[in-house]
């Protein structure tokens, strides 16, 4: 995974709470294999039932099909486990969620993708709304290092993140990179449990039916 | 301390890698069981990274979920699922992973062909991408589902991170009524403990009942661990697990079964051990239960009137028994027994092996599905078909009226061509009754095989016990 530092970009916003992961994409964008996610993203709304883009659709139009942050409602991402919902978001571009709450599940499957969710109160989340509502300028940068949000009005914003999902992302390191770490210990576990409980390994060769 | 662990103790300890961070761990996976719709983002992923199967050869990969159950099949067969078919061949093959494919003999559902196969073994650690793995708690393993990036994350470094849960034992005590079987005893369980009573546990079953059920009844047991919220239920092996383990295809031959055995042997949960949970269920009063509701909790034994919501304190419970009801047309005082039924299904990773068909067929025998009914039943394996085939029980369904079909998850999920139609209801062995589960607006009622047997027969909810001779 790349190193998360800081992301600068065009913000949509979009203020309603409890944007849930069907919303965010369909069951019907995961039965085929080939579908880009981020075609999918909010497909409901999105595109009409012809497949057409509905043309007011935020993400449907200029600048903000290029987004790269989203500035949402409280409990974002609530519903299933479904972490097509987080690849979504992640193939279409975007690097940043904020809102003032997350789904739970969202919240861990966001991070094992490398998406930054940002947690801010309520009243911060609804002034960058605001913002974006009233700005010709919706672009933003969110600085990991720094934790803060800077708005192009000069407004700086700072938000708090668990030191552990930070250093994840700093670091660059999926949960697998991060586990790969330890190769040596798990090289380890396995030669000794080979010694002791060798039925474990033994089975036959592998056979592929044709 | 010596000579207090409990079986679940065990097994973490002997399979903790290292610490990570305070109370979570990366711990070892003996065992990794793929299919093909949970496994396919995982394998890009790999790819993405360019990253390999760690361990190829402990990894064991199915075909069941988005397949045909229709005679003569191929992983064609149903259109939307020949993508996911073919990409985990694809996928297999690049990774060097066994694929039990559409058309081998041992084909099934993944959490069926694990335990018959002898993939499962007693103290292992057993992961799937899939919330039912618990099934194979049966044999004493520790096995539990998990979401697409953790079978990524097994895939690429066979361990897995995990927060140590806590430890809950459910004994079943007393004797077992006539038409009474497994999947009463977790129902009643379910109905007694609630939805969310294991949450954060591990669960070991334990008790003079379970240790007299078979390793295929077990398995029933541990299937529905999930439905009380426990991430995995086991049950301790014992003489007649070892029976039943001897000479399967992968399980340990010659001088390495001795050593297993012996190993084995060492882990049931010591005398001393303490839980942080205790809970008895008494057997006998059981009889044999349907659900009357949208989760498994709503339950009770058939002859039961279904208990009103007015009569509950708790508003967020009386307010989720009145959905309940209204979803699958019920009310509340009424008895199920006579309630018609649409389809009776007989299958899934609870109630899909040989002594499941056998309970059902000994009911079915020499009688015929009521003529409104579209009964069916689907094996849980090719090897299960294979052998009520050769005792003759796909005639009796047959004869009977009943469609009997190739091994898979079919009605269970509904996510292939086998689904029960909106509005209509279902009496079923499997273990989800949620809203649509079967199929838009479908109506589900879960029971035991030998029930859903009987209310094929009588056209509507009925006590088995009528059936019995
Ligand atoms: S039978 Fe049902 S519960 Fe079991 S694995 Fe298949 S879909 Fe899941």
């Amino acid at each position: 995974m790349e190193k998360y530092t800081r992301v600068e970009g065009v913000a949509a916003s979009f203020p309603r709470p409890n944007i849930d992961t069907d919303a965010i994409i369909s069951v019907a964008w995961q039965r085929s294999l080939k579908s880009n996610p981020g075609e999918g993203l909010f497909a409901i709304w999105r595109y009409d039932l012809q497949g057409q883009e509905v043309p007011d659709f935020i993400l449907n139009r200029a600048p903000f099909r290029k987004s790269k942050v989203i500035v949402a409602g409280a409990n974002f991402g609530c519903g299933s486990s479904r972490e097509f919902a987080v690849w979504a978001l992640v193939r279409f571009g975007i690097r940043c969620v904020i809102a003032p709450t997350f789904g739970d599940i969202f919240y861990e499957n966001s991070f094992k993708n490398g998406l930054l969710l940002v947690t801010l109160p309520q009243a911060e989340v609804d002034e960058i709304h605001h913002h974006l509502a009233t700005t010709n300028d919706p672009t933003m940068s969110v600085d990991l290092e720094s934790c803060t949000i800077e708005l192009p009005n000069d407004r700086t914003i700072a938000f708090n993140i668990p030191t552990a999902r930070r250093a994840t992302l700093l670091e660059g390191l999926d949960e697998i990179g991060q586990t790969l770490r330890f190769v040596a210990d798990i090289e380890d576990f396995q030669q000794k449990s080979r010694a002791c409980q060798p039925w474990l390994y033994a089975r036959p060769e592998p056979r592929h039916s044709p | 301390m010596a000579n207090s662990e409990t079986l679940f103790d065990k097994i973490w300890l002997s399979h903790v890698i290292r610490e990570i961070e305070d109370g979570v761990f990366l711990l070892h996976v003996d065992r990794h069981m793929v299919h093909e719709c949970t496994s396919a983002a995982a394998f890009e992923g790999l790819k993405r990274a360019g990253r390999k199967t760690r361990n190829p050869e402990l990894t064991y990969a199915v075909v069941d979920h988005i397949l045909s159950t229709a005679k003569g099949r191929t992983g064609e067969t149903f259109a939307g699922g020949r993508e996911f078919v073919q990409l985990l061949r694809e996928n297999c093959q690049a990774h060097k992973i066994e694929l039990i494919d559409v058309d081998d003999p041992r084909q099934g559902i993944v959490h069926v062909i694990a335990p018959e196969l002898g993939i499962v073994l007693p103290g292992t650690t057993l992961v799937c991408g899939d919330s039912h793995t618990a099934t194979c708690g049966g044999l004493g393993c520790w096995a539990w589902g998990i979401g697409t990036s953790e079978v990524e994350h097994v895939l690429a470094t066979q361990t897995i991170v995990q927060r140590r849960p806590k430890r809950m034992r459910i004994n079943f005590e007393g004797k077992l009524n006539r038409g009474v079987y497994a999947k009463d005893l977790i129902l009643r369980l379910i109905g007694q403990i609630g939805v969310a009573a294991g949450r954060g546990y591990a669960v070991e079953y334990a008790g003079s009942v379970i240790r007299s059920l078979s390793i295929e009844e077990r398995q029933t047991i541990c299937n529905m661990s999930i439905e009380f919220g426990a991430r995995a239920g086991l049950i301790a092996a014992d003489d007649v697990t070892f029976e039943y383990l001897h000479d399967l295809p992968y399980s340990p031959k010659g001088e390495m079964w001795e050593q297993s055995l012996a190993y084995w042997r060492s882990l049931p949960t010591d005398p001393e051990a303490v839980f942080d949970r205790e809970v008895d269920v008494d057997c006998t009063s059981i009889g044999p239960q349907v659900t009357w509701g949208t989760t498994p909790e709503d339950v009770g034994s058939v002859s039961d009137p279904i208990p009103d919501p007015a009569a509950v304190n708790d508003l967020a419970r009386r307010a989720a028994m009145d959905r309940s009801l209204t979803y699958l047309g019920l009310e509340a005082g009424q008895s199920l027994e006579g309630l018609t039924v649409d389809v009776a299904f007989i299958g899934s990773c609870t109630n899909s092996r040989l002594s499941d068909i056998e309970a059902a067929a000994e009911v079915v025998r020499g009688r015929k599905v009521a003529s409104h009914v579209r009964a069916l039943v689907v094996p849980g394996s090719a090897q299960v078909k294979h052998a009520a085939e050769s005792l003759g029980l796909d005639k009796v369904f047959l004869e009977a009226g009943f469609e009997w079909r190739e091994a898979g998850c079919s009605m269970c999920v509904a996510i292939n061509d086998d689904f029960v139609g909106p509005g209509k209801r279902c009496i079923s062995t499997s273990n989800r009754n949620f809203e649509g589960r079967q199929g838009q607006k479908s109506r589900t009622h879960l029971a035991s095989p030998a029930s859903v047997a009987a209310a094929a027969i009588a056209g509507a909810v009925t006590d088995v016990r009528r059936y019995l001779t």
